[in-house]
C-alpha cells in the first residue's frame, strides 16, 4: 500500500433528500451535502464543524453508508465503499465504525453491556467460540475504563449513565480495530464534566491503533482541542479547512471568523470584536446563487456587496494547506 | 489528565426486577384473571379424567331425559339422558384447544406480516397493509360461516379458519410498534456494525415487540374461543367433539331452552363467559404493564 495514501478519501460527495413540495405537487430536492472533499490520514483526527442544518451529520451517515449517496466517491484504504454490494459492504463494515450522538438511544436497552460488545464481535466474526468472544469483550470494556468489567458487563445498558454508555459504544467499536472511526457529536448529550474524559479516551485509542477519526461537532472549541485538522462546513460544503491551530489563530473565511470570534477562551480572544451572525442557515432546497454564505456575510456588506459574490460560486483554494472558499479570503 | 477521567468505576447497585408474574399478580384485575384461568385449566385437564363423559350412556326411557340436577347427575341430563356435568368438563377442552391453536396461527401470521411490513416499509409495506386492511374490514363471522360450510367441520379446519381470519389486528399493532423501533438509533447502529436485516429483526426488533405480542395474543385467545362457540352454536362445529358451543347448539335445537332446562344451557354459557373474561382480564393487565400510562386512566 502506498504509504502516502490517506485512510479515508472522500471526493465530491453529494447527498440529496427529496420531499414532497409544500404545494403538494412534485418533489423538492434538498442538497444536504453539495460536493464535499475530505481526506484523513491514519492516526489523524479531522473535525467537521458546522451549525445545525449544515449537513455535517449527513456527511457522517453517508460515509457510514447509512444513507444514500447521490454522487461522489468514498474510498477507505483505496476501496470505494460505494462500489460494494450488500454482502461485501457488511463484511467491510468492521473497518469503519461509528459512535452515535445519543448513547441513550444507540444502545439497545434490552441487552446487557456484555451482549452489546459481543454483538459487534460476533457480527464481524473476529472470534467464533463464545469464550473467546466474551474474553475479547471483557478486555474491550477494561480498555475503555469500565471496571470491574465482569460486573459492568452484566448490567443492562439503560442502567448506566450517559458517559458509561458512550464508553460501551466506544468499546464495541474499537474492539474491531477499525481503520476509520466516525464520531457524530459523541459528547453533545453528555454532561460537560464528562466530555473531556470521553474525548481523551477516543483520542488515545485512535492514536494507539492508528485509526483515522472523523469528529463531527458543532462546537469549534472542542474541535480545536481534540482534532488535528478542522473543516468548517456551511450549507453542505466545506468553506475552510486547515490545521486546528492555524484555523483558530488565523481564520480566513468570514464564516469561520465569526465562529472563532465567539469562542469564550482567552487564547483566541485576539479578535476583540465579536462577530454575531444574523439570520439562519438557508433551506438546502433553495441554496443561494453565487456564494452560499452571501446572505449572512458581514464582509459582503462591508465591501459594498460586490457582484462577484452574487454570481460566482467560490471554489476551495489552497495556500500552504489552508483551504478557503471565499473570493476575498484574507482581505 | 488525571486517571479518574480515563476510567469510570461503575457503582454496584443492580436494581431488582419483578418478574412478569409478580407484576400481573399485583394488578387486581390481572390477579382475578389468573385465578380464573387456572381454575378453567385445571377443570379442562383434570375434570374429564375424573368424570369421564360417556356419549353412549343414553337414557333408557323418557323419565331420564332433561332431568334437573340430582346426586347422580350434578347438572342433570341432556335431551338423550346423558350427564351434562361431564359434557361440560369435556367441552372446556375443545374451547381451550381451539382458542390456543387458532391464536398461535393468528399470532404467527400477524407478527410476521406486522414486522416485515414495519421494518422493510416501502412497497412491501403498502402491499401487505392492503391485504391486512382487506381482512380487517371483511366481516369475519359471515366469512367464517361460509368457509366452515365449504371446508367441512373438523376441529382442525375450524382452528385454521379462525386462525386465518383473526390476524389483521395483530399485524396492525405489531407494524406500528416496529415502525417506531426501526427509528431508534440502535437499529442503524446494528446496521453500521454489519448486521443483516434478519439479525436486526431477531435481536433488536422481536425482543421489543414481544411483550406487546403476548398481551395481544391473550386477547386474541378470548376472541378465538368466542368464535369457536359461535360457529359451534350455529351448527358448524365438529360433530364428533363436544364443545360449549355445540352444547348450546343442541340445547337450543332440542328445545331444552324452551322447556327451561337451565342446567343444560346455563353451564356452557357461563363457561364461555368465564374463560373469555379470564383471558381478557389477563390481557388488559398485560397491556397496563407494558404501557404504564394506561394505569392512571384505568
Amino acid at each position: 500500500m502506498d504509504s502516502n495514501q490517506p485512510t479515508l478519501e472522500v471526493t465530491n460527495l453529494v447527498v440529496e433528500y427529496s420531499a414532497k413540495s409544500r404545494s403538494g405537487r412534485g418533489v423538492e430536492v434538498a442538497r444536504a451535502v453539495d460536493g464535499v472533499n475530505l481526506s484523513i490520514a491514519s492516526g489523524e483526527t479531522l473535525a467537521i464543524v458546522g451549525e445545525s442544518g449544515s449537513g455535517k451529520s449527513s456527511i457522517a451517515n453517508a460515509i457510514m453508508r447509512l444513507i444514500d449517496v447521490a454522487d461522489g466517491s468514498i474510498s477507505l484504504e483505496g476501496q470505494n465503499l460505494l462500489d460494494l454490494n450488500g454482502a461485501q459492504l457488511r463484511t467491510a463494515r468492521r473497518n469503519f465504525q461509528m459512535i452515535f450522538q445519543d448513547p441513550f438511544e444507540s444502545l439497545d436497552p434490552r441487552r446487557t453491556v456484555l451482549d452489546t460488545v459481543i454483538e459487534s464481535i460476533a457480527i464481524a466474526g473476529i472470534a467464533s467460540s463464545h469464550e473467546d468472544q466474551k474474553a475479547l469483550a471483557l478486555q474491550a470494556l477494561e480498555n475503555v475504563g469500565l471496571i470491574p468489567a465482569e460486573r459492568v458487563g452484566e448490567r443492562y445498558t439503560y442502567q448506566l449513565s450517559g458517559g458509561q454508555r458512550q464508553r460501551v459504544a466506544i468499546a464495541a467499536a474499537m474492539v474491531l480495530k477499525p481503520r476509520l472511526l466516525v464520531a457524530d457529536e459523541p459528547v453533545s448529550m453528555l454532561d460537560v464534566s464528562l466530555r473531556a474524559g470521553i474525548l481523551r479516551l477516543m483520542q488515545q485509542m485512535s492514536e494507539q491503533l492508528g485509526v483515522a477519526t472523523l469528529f463531527i461537532t458543532h462546537d469549534l472549541s472542542l474541535a480545536w482541542m481534540y482534532a488535528d485538522r478542522i473543516a468548517v462546513v456551511y450549507l453542505g460544503r466545506v468553506v475552510e479547512e486547515a490545521s486546528a491551530a492555524e484555523l483558530i489563530t488565523s481564520p480566513q473565511h468570514p464564516y469561520t471568523k465569526a465562529l472563532v470570534s465567539v469562542i469564550p477562551v482567552p487564547e483566541v480572544s485576539t479578535h476583540d470584536k465579536r462577530i454575531v451572525l444574523t439570520g439562519e442557515i438557508p433551506n438546502p432546497t433553495d441554496i443561494p446563487a453565487g456564494c452560499r454564505f452571501r446572505p449572512r456575510c458581514p464582509k459582503f456588506r462591508e465591501l459594498g456587496e460586490p457582484d462577484v459574490c452574487a454570481t460566482l460560486d467560490p471554489k476551495l483554494k489552497s495556500t500552504d494547506n489552508h483551504y478557503v472558499a471565499c473570493h476575498f479570503a484574507g482581505q | 489528565m488525571s486517571e479518574q477521567f480515563i476510567s469510570e468505576v461503575v457503582a454496584d447497585e443492580a436494581p431488582r426486577h419483578r418478574n412478569l408474574f409478580q407484576q400481573l399478580w399485583s394488578d387486581r384485575m390481572g390477579r382475578v384473571g389468573i385465578i380464573m384461568t387456572i381454575v378453567v385449566l385445571v377443570a379442562a385437564i383434570v375434570g374429564p379424567v375424573i368424570w369421564a363423559f360417556d356419549s353412549s350412556a343414553v337414557g333408557a326411557d323418557a323419565s331420564s331425559i332433561l332431568q334437573g340436577p340430582s346426586s347422580a347427575h350434578w347438572l342433570g341430563t341432556d335431551e338423550l339422558g346423558r350427564d351434562v356435568f361431564s359434557q361440560f368438563l369435556e367441552g372446556s377442552r375443545v374451547s381451550l384447544l381451539v382458542g390456543v391453536m387458532a391464536t398461535l396461527i393468528s399470532t404467527i401470521i400477524g407478527a410476521g406480516i406486522g414486522i416485515s411490513s414495519g421494518y422493510f416499509t416501502g412497497r412491501l409495506d403498502t402491499t401487505l397493509m392492503a391485504v391486512t386492511d382487506f381482512f380487517l374490514v371483511v366481516p369475519a363471522l359471515p366469512l367464517m360461516i361460509a368457509m366452515g360450510a365449504i371446508f367441512g367441520q373438523s376441529l382442525t379446519i375450524i382452528i385454521a379458519i379462525i386462525g386465518l381470519l383473526s390476524w389483521p389486528r395483530t399485524a396492525r399493532i405489531i407494524r406500528s410498534q416496529t415502525l417506531t423501533l426501526r427509528e431508534r438509533k440502535f437499529v442503524p447502529r446494528a446496521r453500521s456494525l454489519g448486521a443483516t436485516n434478519w439479525r436486526i429483526i431477531r435481536t433488536h426488533i422481536i425482543p421489543h415487540v414481544l411483550p406487546l405480542m403476548v398481551a395481544n395474543t391473550i386477547l386474541v385467545v378470548a376472541g378465538a374461543i368466542l368464535s369457536e362457540a359461535t360457529l359451534a352454536f350455529i351448527g358448524l362445529g365438529d360433530p364428533n367433539r363436544i364443545s360449549w358451543g355445540s352444547m348450546l347448539h343442541f340445547a337450543f335445537s332440542s328445545g331444552a331452552v324452551g322447556r327451561g332446562a337451565w342446567w343444560y344451557f346455563m353451564p356452557p354459557g357461563i363457561g364461555i363467559l368465564i374463560i373469555v373474561l379470564a383471558f381478557t382480564l389477563v390481557g388488559h393487565a398485560f397491556d397496563r404493564i407494558n404501557n404504564p400510562r394506561l394505569r392512571d386512566a384505568a
